[in-house]
């Protein structure tokens, strides 16, 4: 393969499936974490359908992100998931609880409430520890000889904490924008009313953890005030998409919150991502320390970029089936 | 006592492994029965074909789920516990792994849909398609995940160079030496594992005079696969011990229970191998036989425990009655074949209460004898994780403390105790509804219905609900 650098392919579809990731599965997380404050049981069997057709299929983005990863940047798999043992154990725990109490409580009646908080706890906790990742991946990994040496409870921090609640308030936020798009009645007036405050509380974390950063990886603060001006772009995208929510929640909008909710999350991705480029288990190994033999790389892209597209295909044509709003007392039984 | 992460990792991974296991074991096995109860139903259009199917696809809807939840938990198993063995294997088993989530959720997206839901929605001829593509991916995915086990017991087409694993031939290392036989002997597990089940459940519902017509049907069909399928195991499974005995002589000294390296061994009907004497007690043979089976002669020379050190040897105990627990379970279920079809004669097959009865209680057993038959390979082939080449305690993740490994491996008992409970229960309950209960009124608009597994059944998971949940 001349001239093609498999590793950067690679890095580019992680990337794109950790974003689709979060995007999908964040909204509907965000639903379950709203759950135990919707107004009553209708509203929340609305706020399940609305989720219902497409849940599984955004958590096959994690699946896949995690194995590709075993396959294309070993390092980052066999140090990452070590150093956030415990984290990941409470994200699956959460994930499978979650999960089967979505397939349940439809099919329950009298432990019916038991299923409820399941499902909004397990949400909780698995957006919780998918922001402590974060904010762990931000901090940097304690590794010697491509190995993790750290304690098993190096990922919570203060700063991990903040990060925790400030996902937690971010999937809230895309539930809340999801719902607004989903729904009519009550229960949108209910969404509309939460989305600002969510809003407010996103954005301080953001606040927060911008001005945090630069002191716990003092490289950050190099990339951001030394080197390229040009990435200061997706921090002001971010912020212009704070405010369409905004203006779009005022305004009575159906669409343009989720959209721009998106929006906002994309663009704080990508200033993720421009801080720790190229670094993938920060602060010592960049993409191609942790890259697999580029014969195996090629071995799964085959596959991979076939699979994809189909993938997205029927994801897109779900979508599309269950498209408009959800009203009480149809849909998903 | 000082908790040790190796051996509780070992626990772990054992524990969900097993959990996640004895989905797919069946789910493999149904597919295909599902797929040939279509083709019936297509050939002949008789209805009572696509009754059972009908019913069938609801069960293998809630344990495909299942599997794949239960599946989430192994994909992060490897790096968690194992991250040395990851990191150093990742060349060659990354990709395979990913390969069988790229493979499961082709099928997912693309032919599940259409099998669950898609009966009356599109051509009969599409709707057989799909079953027999949704039961060739079982089979592809089962084919990638057994060529990176069968790796890890006879590596070959790799090299290790620095502490990582190098792929210098994929044909080789996908197709090592243990692989056609851990496949074949995996997949008719898995036609066994369906089969007994179908069996059981039919006979039960025969037993109670429900749906006679198509559960009669069902009995009749299992009755063959098993009739070919039980003897074709043992067949395979010998091949299998073979090859097992050129590759990993002392896993076959375990699961013999044989310590001195001899000619002419005996066949070990029963024993309590002890460990630190290095001996059995309470032996009962048959002589020589063990020698005609491994070697095919009366005095072939067979390899003893004693040839390794004592801290290689693996716990021989669990080996030697693991093996004979799975091969036990194969003779009965062999048994059960011949007298189903001496019962043929005059249609006593699915008449006969006392052969209803044993089919009925046989229907867990194959779940049994795949567990055994993993326990023997995996605690056989101590103390490799890549065997004569990477041990268990090099493979390990170097962090880990036994305190951390002790509360997840709790976690995971709690988590799976709940959630597979409720699983199990429901599962149950669909059985309990019966083939009567794809009659029973759908007040859902078709469009609206996500397609997705579980809602392939509409049966209550409480006693006493209704039929379908409310609204």
């Amino acid at each position: 393969m001349h001239g093609i650098d498999l590793t950067i392919i690679w890095a580019i579809i992680i990337a794109f499936g950790i974003m689709m990731y979060v995007l999908m599965d964040g909204f509907d997380l965000g639903v379950g974490i709203l759950f135990p404050f919707a107004p009553d049981e209708d509203a929340r069997d609305v706020m399940m359908n609305s989720v219902a057709p497409v849940w599984d299929g955004n958590e096959t983005w994690l699946i896949l992100g995690g194995a590709g990863l075993l396959a294309a940047f070993p390092l980052v798999y066999s140090v990452l998931l070590p150093a956030l043992y415990i984290g990941v154990f409470l994200m699956l725990a959460g994930l499978i609880f979650r999960g089967v109490a979505f397939e349940f409580r439809f099919k329950a009646e009298r432990s019916r409430n038991l299923w409820n908080w399941a499902f909004a706890g397990g949400s909780m906790v698995a957006a919780f520890a998918q922001g402590a990742v974060v904010g762990a991946y931000i901090e940097g990994f304690n590794t010697v000889d491509g190995r993790y040496v750290g304690g098993p409870l190096d990922w919570l921090s203060p700063f991990t904490v903040l990060t925790g609640l400030g996902l937690v308030a971010g999937y809230a936020l895309l539930g809340s924008t999801w719902l607004v798009l989903k729904t009519e009645g009550y229960i949108q007036q209910w969404v509309r009313r939460l989305a600002p405050w969510l809003l407010l509380v996103v954005l301080g974390v953001f606040a927060a953890v911008s001005v945090w950063t630069p002191l716990v990886d003092p490289s950050a603060f190099e990339r951001w005030f030394s080197v390229i001006r040009l990435i200061w772009i997706f921090p002001a995208l971010a912020l212009l998409s704070a405010w369409l929510v905004w203006r779009g929640v005022h305004r009575q909008h159906h669409a343009t919150p989720f959209m721009a909710t998106m929006a906002m999350f994309a663009f704080t991705y990508f200033g993720l991502l421009v801080t720790k480029w190229p670094y993938v288990v920060p602060p010592n190994y960049t993409l191609w320390d942790a890259a697999s033999a580029p014969g195996s790389q090629l071995f799964l892209l085959i596959g991979v970029l076939f699979v994809i597209p189909v993938i997205l295909a029927y994801t897109a044509w779900t979508y599309w089936v269950f498209r408009g709003k959800v009203r009480a007392g149809e849909g998903y039984h | 006592m000082e908790l040790d992460p190796l051996l509780l990792s070992r626990l772990q991974f054992a524990f969900v492994v097993c959990f996640h296991a004895i989905f797919p074991v069946f789910t493999i096995g149904l597919a295909t029965f599902i797929a040939f109860l279509e083709m019936l139903a297509f050939r002949t259009g008789n209805p009572a074909w696509s009754r059972l199917s009908q019913f069938w696809i609801q069960v293998f809807a809630v344990a495909f789920a299942m599997g794949v939840v239960s599946g989430i938990v192994m994909s992060f198993q490897f790096g968690t516990n194992w991250s040395n063995f990851s990191y150093a294997a990742a060349n060659f088993i990354g990709p395979l792994l990913s390969y069988e989530v790229v493979t499961a959720f082709f099928l997912e997206a693309a032919f599940l849909g259409v099998l669950l839901f898609g009966r009356n929605k599109v051509p009969p001829g599409m709707h057989l398609f799909a079953a027999c593509m949704v039961a060739l991916g079982t089979f592809i995915s089962s084919f990638w995940i057994l060529a990176a086990n069968s790796w890890m017991h006879t590596p070959e087409g790799t090299e290790l160079v620095d502490g990582i694993f190098g792929v210098t031939s994929w044909g080789q290392a996908i197709f090592n030496p243990s692989f056609p036989y851990r496949f074949t002997h995996m997949v008719l597990a898995s036609f066994l594992t369906g089969s007994f089940v179908v069996a059981g459940v039919s006979a039960w519902y025969l037993l109670t005079g429900r749906e006679v017509d198509a559960n009669r049907r069902a009995l009749s069909m299992c009755l063959w696969l098993i009739l070919i399928g039980a003897p074709a195991q043992a067949v395979i499974g010998d091949f299998h011990g073979l090859n097992t005995m050129e590759h990993q002589p002392i896993k076959i000294a375990a699961m013999e229970g044989n310590w001195e390296t001899t000619r002419g061994m005996p066949l070990l009907l029963f024993a309590i191998p002890d460990q630190e004497a290095e001996r059995n007690h309470m032996e009962v043979g048959i002589p020589r036989l063990g020698s005609l089976i491994l070697t095919h002669d009366w005095d072939g020379e067979v390899l003893g425990l004693k040839e390794v050190a004592p801290e290689e040897r693996p716990p021989v105990w669990i080996v030697f009655w693991a093996f004979r627990i799975m091969v036990g379970i194969g003779m009965l279920m062999i048994g059960c074949a011949l007298v189903g079809l001496l019962l043929r004669r005059g249609g006593r097959y699915w008449q006969q209460p006392v052969f209803l009865n044993v089919l009925r209680l046989m229907a867990f057993t194959p779940f049994v004898a795949v567990l055994c038959g993993w326990v023997v390979t995996e605690v056989g082939r101590f103390p490799w994780v890549v065997y004569g080449q990477m041990s268990h305690s090099e493979g390990l993740t170097p962090s880990l403390t036994g305190g951390m490994v002790l509360f997840t491996l709790i976690g995971y008992v709690l988590v799976y105790a709940v959630i597979f409970s409720a699983g199990i229960y429901y599962l149950m309950r669909v059985l309990r509804a019966g083939i009567e209960s794809i009659d029973w009124p759908e007040e859902v608009h078709d469009i609206e219905r996500p397609k997705r597994p579980l809602s392939a059944s509409h049966v209550s998971i409480e006693e006493g609900g209704h039929g379908h949940a409310r609204h």
